[in-house]
């Protein structure tokens, strides 16, 4: 646990640091970015939180079930998007010319368009949160080890 | 000042990466300092594959407000990333192992935490 | 049913892992829903392997593009260049696709009461699930470049899995020499895969196979897949981390091991075959390639010989094994320059070769699950100390001297026959490899002999009095290879012509396998 000034300022730029990183994941389709460098940007900020704070007063926000609940999810929604085009092929992109991020862009360069893109920001969106629950279970976990203690099921 | 660099200067610094990483995989006998030679193995094939898409005075190939001119290639940037994120996920896979060995051995240098011999 | 045919390559690779993210979930309802559902899914994956088989005996090549806009279409609106991740399944892959089916069946049946002992069961069935997916996914695949994504999916879940008992320092260290080398080896892959690249900007197979001319740069190229698949396979010179990670895992976690070992051998046949094909130097790399192959057999089973841990013992066995396999198919490589000796003994060399993966593919976990069962019930793996356990576990008993006919090669079993292939086509090609090759069959069957003494007969020794024998769900397992190495027995004509052969024919067929991409384009 560090001093009360190095606490205060965390907490407050977590909040900066997590608009940054969905921001990078959203527009993954226009700008570079996308879900895993979207996703690393969060867990930075998560192992800002780590070293400000304690492992043990994190683990009672960030609990293991929860994490475990979010990571499965992520990865079912990525498959269920790549499933819901099966009628024709698997992976087929089937919002191309719905209302739902489905407006066909204009060729050559242009000022881009956040609702073109089809099935792939909510593909960017899905591994964002898979990459945000790993990772910071990883992290977490590490930490845990070091001061010797373990998660059990 | 661009211009006295010689073409082939990343593959140049690749092959360098590459080098000293063989020789850290071979000489050293602590299990952090192999860790870390692994990952800039892992560096020198990334910048091998990112300096194989360059095209002479190209600009990052995004359509969002890009100006006119070529475009690198976009393949083998999209084959880096993959292979940055399959790295980061064996590289925290080892830092792991590496605590549990130092948890039941009491040290980290591979001559003298070996059990299996053989 | 049509519909399922169409769509099968690519569900058989997506079913292990929608299930393996739904374990997590499920688990948390209780261990035996899981249980039923892991079972079903891979039982559902063995019957769409098995009907994609007969599709593809009868119809050939089996392609699916991913992402167009209907399965078959490679080259959309006249493109010139193949795009998108197509995935081509021949004869060959779903020879080791079978194979692989069966063996994760038969695993994790077995592992249902192997590891009832241990804390965190979900994340187990998730990893073998994570490994089931990775592998299918490497057999099936048509781009050089998913190859290595699928590469390191299984070799990550792999060393997680061998790691898994973490109550065990060996296990660990097990796991990290794994995780190390597999990691190292796949990187020299894909410095490989951008050379390619960077020369003929493309990474699919069939069209690289068209547009290959063997210059210098393809030269290291080879080189690099070469060294990098050697690592991974474990033959000799660089097999020093294969027995320390296989003797420590879990014994269904050793079978599940070899064949993606196996997978890996199936990888440099793809690129010495198909990939390179007559443009490279027949004569030279199937040399090599042959070397390597005596090298692998004679030291694997030197080196088992005096081995005291059953696993360690079993690990140098399949080593010394997968030396001939190698050495049928390289001597298969060297003559495919010159038809008439292709006709004559080369075919049947590399059918040899072919027939025995199959044949190991179902002696070896067999013979590595009896020896999990006995450290299940013993709690040692050190043959020293046991002895006398043939009066109490008779099943374990009767499917070990099964597995070692098998292995030693003695007729009437199905070692004999892929054996056989094997000495009587190579001894056309140069007399002294036959010869060394029925020596070590020999010294196999010597030191199986001596593991079977000091484990199984003998007298009751007075701490093993109340051994029983193992649950059902391990003998159902173990059970499901004795069959297949019994029916393979009975009729290996029947499973040469087949399975075998079609598998020959894909290997040395490499204009079927880039017509299936190009369509018929000049």
């Amino acid at each position: 646990m560090l001093s009360k000034i190095v606490r205060t300022v965390a907490n407050q730029l977590i909040l900066f640091i997590l608009i940054f990183g969905l921001y990078v994941i959203v527009h993954g389709h226009l700008t570079p970015g996308g879900g895993f460098q979207g996703g690393a940007v969060i867990v930075s900020g998560v192992v800002m939180l780590l070293v400000a704070f304690n492992s043990q007063e994190l683990k009672k926000s960030l609990r293991e079930r929860t994490l475990s609940i979010m990571e499965s999810s992520g990865a079912l929604i990525f498959i269920g998007l790549a499933f819901a085009g099966i009628g024709i092929v698997f992976f087929y992109n089937f919002l191309v010319g719905t209302p739902i991020f489905g407006r066909i862009p204009v060729t050559g360069p242009n000022p881009g368009d956040i609702w073109t893109g089809g099935v792939i920001p909510l593909m960017n969106l899905a591994v964002g949160l898979k990459v945000v629950a790993g990772l910071s279970a990883v992290v977490l976990a590490m930490a845990l080890f070091s001061s010797g203690e373990e998660i059990e099921e | 000042m661009m211009e006295h660099v010689p073409l082939n200067f990343p593959f140049l610094a690749a092959a360098l990466l590459v080098g000293i990483s063989f020789y850290i995989l071979i000489f050293k006998r602590n299990l952090i300092k192999l860790i870390m030679g692994i990952g800039m193995l892992a560096s020198g094939v990334n910048l091998f594959l990112v300096a194989l898409g360059y095209r002479t005075g190209g600009n990052a190939p995004i359509y969002t407000d890009v100006p006119e001119g070529p475009m690198v290639l976009p393949v083998p940037q999209a084959l880096t990333l993959t292979s940055i994120v399959i790295n980061v996920a064996v590289l925290a896979l080892m830092l792991t192992m590496v605590i549990l060995i130092y948890r039941h051995t009491g040290n980290i240098d591979s001559k003298k935490s070996r059990i299996l011999k053989g | 049913m049509d519909k399922l045919l169409i769509h099968s390559p690519i569900l058989i690779i997506v079913i292990p892992l929608v299930v393996a993210f739904l374990t997590p979930l499920i688990g948390r309802a209780g261990g035996k829903a899981r249980n039923v559902l892991v079972v079903a899914s891979l039982a559902f994956v063995e019957f769409l392997v098995i009907i994609l088989a007969r599709d593809i005996y009868l119809n050939g090549i089996h392609i699916y593009t991913l992402g167009a806009t209907s399965p078959a279409l490679a080259l959309p609106g006249g493109a010139m260049v193949p795009i998108r991740i197509i995935l081509e399944v021949d004869g060959m892959s779903i020879f080791m696709g079978i194979i692989w089916a069966t063996v994760s069946l038969a695993a994790a049946i077995f592992s249902l009461s192997h590891m009832a002992r241990e804390t965190g069961q979900t994340r187990f069935y998730t990893l073998l699930l994570l490994m089931v997916a990775g592998c299918f996914g490497m057999i099936f695949t048509g781009d050089l470049f998913n190859l290595f994504v699928f590469l390191e999916i299984a070799s990550i879940s792999g060393a997680a899995l061998i790691a898994f008992r973490t109550r065990f320092a060996d296990a660990v260290e097990g796991g990290f020499k794994y995780i190390v080398i597999s990691a190292v080896a796949g990187l020299i892959f894909l410095f490989a895969v951008g050379l390619l690249y960077g020369q003929y900007n493309s990474l699919n197979i069939g069209y690289l196979a068209h547009v290959m001319q063997y210059s210098t740069l393809d030269k290291i190229a080879l080189t690099l897949f070469l060294v990098a698949l050697t690592i991974k396979t474990g033959m000799v010179p660089l097999h020093m981390w294969y027995p320390d990670s296989y003797t420590v895992a879990p014994a269904n976690i050793t079978a599940m091991l070899v064949i993606t070992s196996h997978a890996c051998m199936y990888a440099v046949f793809r690129v010495c075959f198909t990939l390179y094909g007559i443009t490279l130097d027949p004569a030279t790399v199937g040399w090599i390639i042959v070397i390597i192959g005596l090298l692998t057999m004679f030291v694997g089973v030197t080196m088992a010989v005096f081995q005291t841990d059953v696993m360690r013992f079993m690990s140098y066995h399949a080593i010394s094994q997968m030396g001939y396999m190698w050495m049928g198919v390289g001597v298969g490589l060297a003559v495919l320059g010159n038809p008439g000796a292709l006709a004559t003994y080369g075919k049947a060399a590399i059918s040899g070769g072919i027939f025995h993966i199959l044949n190991h593919a179902m002696y070896k976990p067999l013979l590595f699950m009896t020896a999990g069962a006995l450290f299940h019930r013993t709690g040692t793996r050190d043959l020293n100390k046991m002895g006398g356990l043939g009066h109490n576990m008779k099943f374990t008993l009767i499917l070990y001297i099964i597995g070692t006919l098998s292995i030693a090669g003695i007729p009437p079993l199905n070692g004999f026959a892929s054996k056989f292939l094997i000495y009587e086509s190579v001894y056309q090609f140069n007399p002294v490899l036959a010869v060394v090759a029925m020596l070590v069959s020999i010294i196999t069957l010597a030191s199986f002999t001596k593991a079977f003494q000091s484990a199984f007969t003998g007298p009751q020794l007075p701490e093993y009095k109340d051994v029983k024998e193992v649950p059902k769900p391990m003998l159902i397992g173990m059970g499901i290879l004795a069959a297949g190495i019994i029916f393979t027995s009975i009729f290996p004509g029947l499973v040469l012509e087949h399975i075998v052969y079609p598998a020959t024919d894909a290997l040395i067929n490499q204009a079927a396998y880039v017509n299936g991409i190009m369509g018929g384009m000049p």
